[in-house]
């Protein structure tokens, strides 16, 4: 039997095409592009094959230093973050009720700081920690500190990671507090017969049964502290000096600030790859801690 | 080790101030030997896993005390008490390995490192876990998780009681045997109190010396399995013990008679006067129970279908608006549908509102 061929069947993957062509595909080519070239504006370009490549990881040249340190910085900025967030938003999960009315009201007191807009938790803590008219800063200054982040390298990573503790957490808390609610009551029940204490109950059950919303959770607070761009850039515009200054900052100044499309192209595609990368080491990371099949206890 | 005494124990879980009926136990008192098999026998919601989990602590009681050895622990929390407890579904602690989940409760009760060790193998030898000691708990199959719990509630030598619940259900019907012969030869090893809960009444009977039927949060009968077989205490214990159950059915019981349907069937006992006003029904196990070719003198009955049980055949039979379980005595062949009954007298016994009338020899 001969199948009828009919090849228009095509003509329905069509608009996904286009929506992808012109999403992702084109775009993403047109960076691959500049990244190859240099400009000197007035839509002139000339050929550079790898050269913005190699400069970008040679940290004795301009492009390749300031990525490098920016790129520096946002790790640690990753460390600080994930290192205050994920213990604090166990602790948050551990503390909060499990039933009645106060588990409503806990959740949507949490939730509230996710649902802000980036640039208005920015410019919130901008205000917040000003020294002349913020309730933080002037509070600050008025206990004998000498707090201000726009001209204090402390002051601003301390204001920024805060901020951001104080914006995230709550995500990390309530991934958390899924894995708790779904821990059956007789495990509780268990290590009560068994005699643990709070601590044995917390490592050998509500730990190992956290496990995969954790790995989820840091997967997310990662991916979003090695993206952060709005927040810091709106209260300390990546200063004083450099010192705020991540990756992301670094490369709308390169692309926006000097125009210099060749260099943000190449820094954006090695950033893009970073982030692919760790993408794909946490996935693996996650489906290997799923895959555990049972071993059939054999005729012993 | 210890007598486990209730004290007119009785649990709501919607408070002390919760109506009568809506008790979830209803206000019991009883003792447990120290190092008896016990089984609580009843359907799903009459409460014989609440009984378990006030026991264990797991449930605060409304009312009523418990006793270990005299002591009322009624205040203490579980932790505190010295109890084991099996769940239905296996508890893992899955980071560890089977070995160090038997040893975790020792562990928890600071149990010197040499002690620890020497336990977990002997109970890893007689649940026949000692291949897999050092392997994680996670990956392992029900049966075998089910093991390690069985083993984490047995470890400890001092416990007043280990408790199960419904201990089996997970378990293949193969294995299940096995592991309740296992059970059962543990405990004769160890010398522990065990309380069984089930709703299997196979599970019960093999399991225990002593069996306790509860139903709609009451105990109803606690007694030998013999003594449930042979003498139930409520219509409940005739019908939900034996495969297939009692036959209860109405009749008019006065002196050393019970007529149904006009019919005069002869008692062992006395009964004299019964209450007035009060639901009298007979019970006689199917096995008391025989169909004959018609005769005057018989109940007669119109046979409705016959189970053949491989040994044993019952016949359903009825007998104006009651029906019967009947034996058919091997060789007997049934031609028609009518046939007599034939009772007998030592074992019918005379219920009044579902409760066992003790009749005068």
């Amino acid at each position: 039997m001969d199948k009828t061929v009919n090849q228009r069947a095509w003509f329905l993957v069509l608009p996904v095409f286009l929506v992808v062509a012109f999403s992702a595909i084109l775009p993403l080519m047109t960076v691959v592009n500049y990244s190859m070239q240099d400009t000197f504006g007035n839509n002139q370009f000339f050929w550079n094959g790898v050269g913005w490549f190699k400069e970008l990881l040679d940290p004795s040249t301009d492009l390749g230093g300031r990525f490098l340190a920016s790129l520096g910085r946002n790790l640690l900025f990753s460390a600080i973050i994930l290192a205050i967030e994920v213990p604090l938003g166990i602790v948050v999960a551990l503390s909060m009720p499990r039933q009645g009315w106060t588990v409503a009201a806990c959740l949507v007191i949490l939730a509230l700081p996710l649902l802000i807009p980036w640039n208005v938790v920015g410019t919130i803590w901008q205000i917040f920690g000003r020294p002349d008219i913020g309730l933080l800063g002037y509070t600050l200054n008025g206990l004998g500190m000498d707090y201000n982040y726009v001209s204090n390298e402390f002051d601003a990573w301390a204001t920024v990671v805060v901020m951001d503790v104080w914006h995230w957490t709550s995500l990390v808390a309530l991934l958390c507090y899924a894995g708790l609610k779904s821990i059956p009551d007789a495990y509780y029940q268990a290590a009560q017969i068994d005699g643990a204490s709070r601590w044995a109950v917390f490592k050998a059950i509500q730990l190992p049964k956290m496990n995969r919303v954790l790995l989820i959770a840091v997967l997310l607070r990662f991916m979003d502290s090695f993206m952060i761009y709005t927040e810091p850039f709106v209260v300390t515009g990546g200063g004083p000096g450099n010192s705020t200054t991540f990756v992301s900052i670094e490369l709308v100044k390169i692309a926006l600030g000097q125009f210099d499309l060749g260099k943000a192209a190449a820094l954006s595609l090695v950033y893009n790859l970073i982030i692919l990368i760790v993408c794909w080491i946490f996935y693996t990371v996650m489906t290997n801690a799923g895959a555990e099949r049972p071993v059939k206890q054999g005729a012993a | 080790m210890a007598r486990i005494d209730l004290v007119d124990l009785a649990h709501a879980y919607g408070g002390n101030d919760a109506p009568a009926e809506s008790f979830a136990l209803k206000p019991v008192t009883m003792t447990w030997r120290q190092g008896g098999a016990y089984a609580l026998l009843g359907p799903s919601g009459c409460g014989k896993t609440t009984l378990l989990n006030l026991i264990s602590g797991i449930v605060t009681p409304s009312r009523g005390k418990i006793l270990f050895d005299g002591v009322d622990i009624t205040p203490l929390s579980t932790r505190k008490r010295n109890i084991a407890q099996v769940f239905q579904f296996p508890v893992i602690y899955d980071t560890m390995t089977v070995g160090e989940n038997l040893a975790f409760p020792l562990e928890n009760r600071g149990v010197p490192k040499a002690d620890v060790e020497a336990r977990v193998r002997e109970i890893a030898d007689l649940l026949d876990l000692t291949p897999w000691l050092g392997r994680k708990a996670t990956r392992l199959t029900a049966d075998a998780k089910q093991k390690i719990s069985l083993g984490r509630g047995l470890v400890r030598s001092d416990v007043a009681a280990v408790l199960f619940d419904e201990p089996l259900t997970v378990i293949d019907p193969e294995l299940k045997w096995q592991l309740r012969s296992k059970l059962k030869a543990l405990h004769r090893e160890l010398d522990l109190t065990m309380i069984y809960v089930t709703h299997d009444q196979t599970e019960a009977l093999t399991f225990a010396d002593t069996v306790v039927v509860m139903h709609d949060g009451r105990v109803v009968q606690s007694g030998t399995p013999a003594e449930l077989f042979d003498k139930p205490a409520h219509t409940f214990v005739g019908y939900f013990i034996g495969s297939p159950g009692m036959n209860i059915v109405p009749a008019a019981v006065s002196g050393r008679e019970a007529r149904i349907d006009g019919h005069v069937i002869g008692l062992h006992r006395n009964y004299g006067v019964l209450p007035a006003g009060a639901n009298i029904e007979i019970g006689v196990r199917p096995e008391f129970v025989t169909v004959a070719a018609p005769a005057p003198g018989l109940l007669s009955a119109t046979i409705e279908r016959i189970d053949d049980l491989g040994r044993v055949r019952f016949a359903r039979v009825r007998v104006g608006e009651a029906k019967f379980a009947a034996r058919v005595p091997s060789g007997f062949s049934v031609a028609g549908n009518s046939v007599g009954l034939v009772f007998d007298p030592a074992r019918v016994h005379v219920y009044a509102d579902s409760r066992l009338v003790e009749g005068v020899a």
